[in-house]
């Protein structure tokens, strides 16, 4: 194999050398001669209108700023910190899924050596007595779980010991031997069998008009039922904590989240500590897609032994134990669409019931998203939640649109098909310009019929022949089917520091996190644009609970919350900046506002008079200081006269082999329209994985219970399947051009959910048309095509 | 596996431990680990090679993934004493004088990862891959490293990762 590095360049990928170039040459900060790029940013800024960002890296396709330290295996997770005097762990999980623990006997298992301790409800140290504690940021109504709080068992594979040893291996060998007699009470695990007894919530959106008269009055009607499967988010990162023992009861805790200052809350309410005395680090997290928004119960078990024993401990949960966590909840759906000739909506009313657990209320606004996708004078929505003797269910990538417009759109399919119109068609002739949902106002921006228009060329959509069964691949049936994706592009209060030193070099710091999102690199390119500095000058620190408030890392909103609160620090920096230069004798920006001076290439300068322009070294160098660090904090203001959302259009082909009912998803078009896109290859891999998610949706993904024992089957990642590398054929994703100046002053839209929405369907729908077949209830594995 | 343990009257002894020698990432290492001890876990916790991912433990998704003696092997599945002798390369062990090697870089030209933790395993994979010399199509590296799951799914940014490393080799 040959060694050369020369690595063929996507347009608009900037090189690491290049980035170190830039960063040598500001290093320097005498010099100021331009180079080329910077010349560019500078013209571009010349014409902009006041407060336009440059954007010299925002939008471009730099790679991953954390690239280097996940390549070579530098970069440390949860479970890889090395801590002397480690203990290690092992967690022994419930096998009923109702009652209460009669007798937990660790006799045996502390025989084993090595063995320190078993840890049970018995015998743990103090923990909280009351609901508020165990409350996290991310907690639905309800009692949250307490891990080793008692001996009652709430679901099958609860953790209710936690064998302690020198030894991994001797721990699991021991948890083996913990013998528990339990009291088992009768369970129901089944949606279906609890679907009577859901409880209604409260109306997820006003309805409007009357739905039900309408539909009965419509020339077109179809009515269908859609049922989507309990699924688990698998990241391949196993959860894991470990909590170093600092002395006099300080901790430090590596662990797996979303949000290292809601674990921080939660340990301190959970343990009635200091917040001083716990600290909560995630520098990296290998995959979450929600299951990490609330703390899980590992790290709880791991505070509770490293108090036991005032040692550091780890705790790392297997595969199998994952499966024990939160899930994307098992939904049924009821559509019923009411049409007229022409194609235009009279009616949509959209009925869910889906699941939680017998002590946790966890629900969200599934059937909004039929109301607010499509145009319609009457709509109606309810949801019901069923209680199941399972763990409480959670938010998984795309929570409630994944569902629920999985069901819209295949309900939209098949009233295409009743109407004889072009799905496509079909979409155009329902748009909607206003959000009905939201007191029918406009949107901030929506150029989904951009994303409809462009998705469907670059797919050749034109070509599709609307007969089932018309097309074919050799023995293939080929299938070709379309669907819409929508999203909340949501944003959230978040504070960012920005300490810029003298040598210019800047850092920028919040307690946010990176999932695999690309939140280190999108930092770094915002940071180092607002303030005129190469990226290689620009460091960044996130996932640590000491840092600036930051939300969760979650709903698609860090993006938009974080880029957009860099660029309210960087503004604090350039006004104490242009204080200070106007110190200087003879300051060309005497005169100048903070809006009218940008940072750019090292110097503060005019907007309109690039020559009118100070280097930052020389302004700190008069004002005396060696760096100016700046904390503020950014709050988005929603002026209720618009809606703000994603869109997406989606178009698939796939290949079903007739006599074996295979199906292979062979293309997927995604075309998004998500705002200002802050970095092209990032972005790319985002939506990508949603829309293999959609493909696992599709046709892969499902735990399954088996409802006697109230316990999960296929609790691995073998039996529960999802897509591998064979699964994903031809993927194109394109970002369609949306300004937003109201969303945001970016314009940043969020891209974490979008991929996965619409995916569902527009493969389903593919199904139907190369198969003939209407497959309702995911995944649509080979079986149910025979 | 209770009965493999020596009792003696107030204490279940865990298999005594055995000395084994690795040359791990080009270095000779000496050490005594049980023979329960995976190699997976021989390199995370005895020898702090955490480079070496573990996703499952039990074979199924390609996390722990290294080189023994240049061929993939899923490292969750392999007792670390059957490996007495053995030449182990992992992630730690590929790059050069701090120079990355090519897949790593073409890993990251391509966005062949996002979270990360799935990427030894893949980078480990695609170099046993390419050492195997059977897949020459996309298809073909596609069916071939379909034991390497990533949930990120890279899939096809890990496809034009490897196709850029085999066509310059
Ligand atoms: S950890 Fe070895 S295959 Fe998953
Ligand atoms: S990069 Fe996250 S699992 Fe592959």
């Amino acid at each position: 194999m040959s060694h050369d590095r020369s690595i063929p360049r996507r347009p608009g990928d900037i090189s690491r050398r290049e980035i170190m170039q830039g960063a040598i040459a500001i290093g320097a900060l005498g010099y100021v001669g331009a180079d080329a790029a910077t010349s560019v940013a500078i013209a571009a800024e010349q014409q902009s209108p006041v407060g336009t960002p440059i954007t010299r890296y925002i939008g471009t396709a730099i790679s991953r700023i954390d690239g280097d330290a996940k390549v070579t295996g530098g970069a440390k997770y949860a479970a890889e910190y090395k801590v002397p005097g480690l203990v290690h762990t092992f967690v022994v999980g419930s096998t009923i899924a109702k009652g209460r623990i009669v007798r937990i006997d660790a006799s045996e298992a502390l025989l084993v050596e090595g063995v320190i301790a078993v840890l049970t409800h018995e015998n743990r140290p103090r923990m909280a007595d009351n609901d508020k504690a165990y409350k996290d940021d991310a907690a639905p109504e309800g009692a949250p779980f307490r891990p080793l709080y008692d001996g009652k068992i709430k679901f099958n594979g609860q953790p209710i010991a936690l064998v302690l040893a020198e030894e991994s291996e001797v721990a699991r060998f021991a948890a083996s031997l913990v013998r528990v007699e339990y009291e088992d009470e009768a369970h129901v695990t089944d949606l279906y069998r609890q679907r009577d007894a859901a409880f209604a919530l409260p109306e997820p959106a006003k309805p409007r008009g009357d739905a039900a008269k309408a539909f009965g009055a419509s020339d077109v009607r179809h009515e269908g039922e859609y049922y989507v499967p309990i699924e688990h988010h698998n990241p391949m990162e196993p959860y894991a904590s470990t909590v170093t023992w600092d002395g006099g009861g300080k901790l430090t805790i590596y662990d797996k989240t979303q949000g290292v200052q809601n674990v921080h809350r939660y340990v301190c309410g959970v343990f009635d500590m200091k917040p001083d005395d716990v600290r909560i680090l995630s520098p990296y997290v290998g995959g979450a897609f929600g299951s990490g928004l609330r703390p899980q119960y590992q790290v709880v078990l791991a505070v509770l032994a490293a108090r036991a024993l005032e040692r550091s401990v780890r705790v790392v949960l297997t595969r199998q134990q994952m499966y024990s966590l939160g899930y994307r909840p098992a939904m049924i759906q009821k559509i019923r669409l009411g049409a007229k000739t022409d194609g235009t909506l009279d009616a949509i009313t959209h009925d869910a019931v889906t699941a939680t657990s017998q002590y946790e209320d966890f629900y969200r606004r599934e059937t909004t998203w039929s109301g607010l996708l499509y145009h319609s004078a009457n709509a109606t929505y309810a949801h019901k939640l069923a209680r199941l003797d399972l763990a409480t269910s959670c938010d998984m990538r795309g929570p409630s649109a994944a569902t629920g417009v999985y069901a819209l759109e295949s309900a939209m399919d098949e009233l295409a098909v009743a109407l004889k119109l072009d799905p496509l068609e079909l979409r155009l002739r329902c748009y909607s310009d206003r959000a009905q949902t939201e007191g029918d106002v406009p949107f901030s921006s929506k150029n989904l019929r951009e994303c409809y228009r462009q998705g469907a060329e670059a797919f050749g959509w034109d070509k599709r022949n609307p007969e089932p069964r018309s097309m074919r691949d050799g023995s293939d049936l080929v299938g070709w089917g379309m669907a819409t994706g929508v999203w909340e592009a949501l944003q959230m209060p978040i504070t960012v520091r920005v300490v810029l030193t003298a040598n210019g070099h800047a850092e920028v710091a919040s307690a946010t996190s990176d999932i695999g999102t690309g939140t280190y690199t999108i930092m770094a390119q915002v940071a180092a644009d607002m303030l005129g500095l190469p990226l290689g000058s620009i460091s960044v620190k996130l996932g640590d609970s000491t840092l600036p408030q930051s939300p969760l890392e979650g709903g698609s909103w860090i993006a938009a919350s974080v880029s957009n609160g860099i660029v309210t620090t960087c503004k604090a920096i350039r006004e104490e900046l242009l204080r200070l230069a106007k110190k200087v004798p003879n300051s060309p920006l005497a005169k100048a506002t903070v809006d009218e001076v940008a940072l750019a290439d090292g110097r503060l300068m005019s907007r309109q008079d690039a020559s009118r322009a100070i280097l930052i070294a020389d302004v700190m160098r008069h004002g005396a200081v060696d760096r100016i660090e700046m904390e503020k904090s950014t709050s988005f203001a929603n002026d209720g006269k618009h809606a703000h959302n994603t869109h997406s259009a989606l178009f698939a082909e796939v290949k079903v082999d007739e006599q074996l009912g295979v199906v292979r998803v062979t293309r997927v078009v995604s075309a998004i329209a998500a705002g200002r896109i802050l970095n092209a290859k990032t972005a790319h891999s985002q939506i990508m994985g949603g829309m293999v998610w959609g493909m696992g949706m599709a046709l892969h993904e499902e735990t399954l219970i088996d409802h006697n024992f109230g316990r999960i089957m296929n609790a691995n990642i073998a039996e529960y399947h999802v897509p591998v590398n064979a699964d994903v054929h031809d993927i194109k994703v394109i970002f369609v051009d949306e300004q937003d100046e109201i969303v945001n002053p970016l314009g940043v839209k969020g891209l974490g959910e979008i991929g996965i929405v619409g995916v569902p369907a527009a493969i389903a729908n593919a199904i139907y048309h190369a198969t003939g077949k209407r497959v309702r209830d995911l995944p649509i594995t080979l079986d149910k095509l025979l | 596996m209770a009965r493999a343990l020596a009792t003696t009257q107030t204490t279940l002894l865990p298999p005594g431990k055995i000395s084994v020698e690795l040359v791990v990432n080009g270095v000779e290492t000496k050490f005594d680990v049980a023979p329960w001890t995976t190699l997976l876990d021989a390199l995370r916790e005895r020898l702090d090679l955490t480079g070496t991912k573990k996703g499952c433990d039990h074979g199924q998704c390609g996390a722990c993934t290294v080189l023994v003696d240049g061929r993939r092997i899923n490292s969750c599945l392999t007792l670390a004493v059957m490996k007495d002798g053995a030449k182990v390369t992992t992630i730690e062990g590929l790059a050069t004088d701090g120079a990355l090697h090519p897949m790593q870089q073409a890993f990251i030209d391509h966005d062949a990862f996002q979270c990360g933790y799935c990427t030894p395993g893949q980078i480990c994979s695609a170099m046993g891959l390419i050492a195997e010399g059977k897949a020459k199509t996309p298809d073909e590296i596609r069916e071939m490293m379909s034991g390497n799951i990533c949930r990120c799914a890279a899939y096809p940014n890990i496809v034009a990762a490897i196709q850029q490393v085999m066509g310059a080799s």
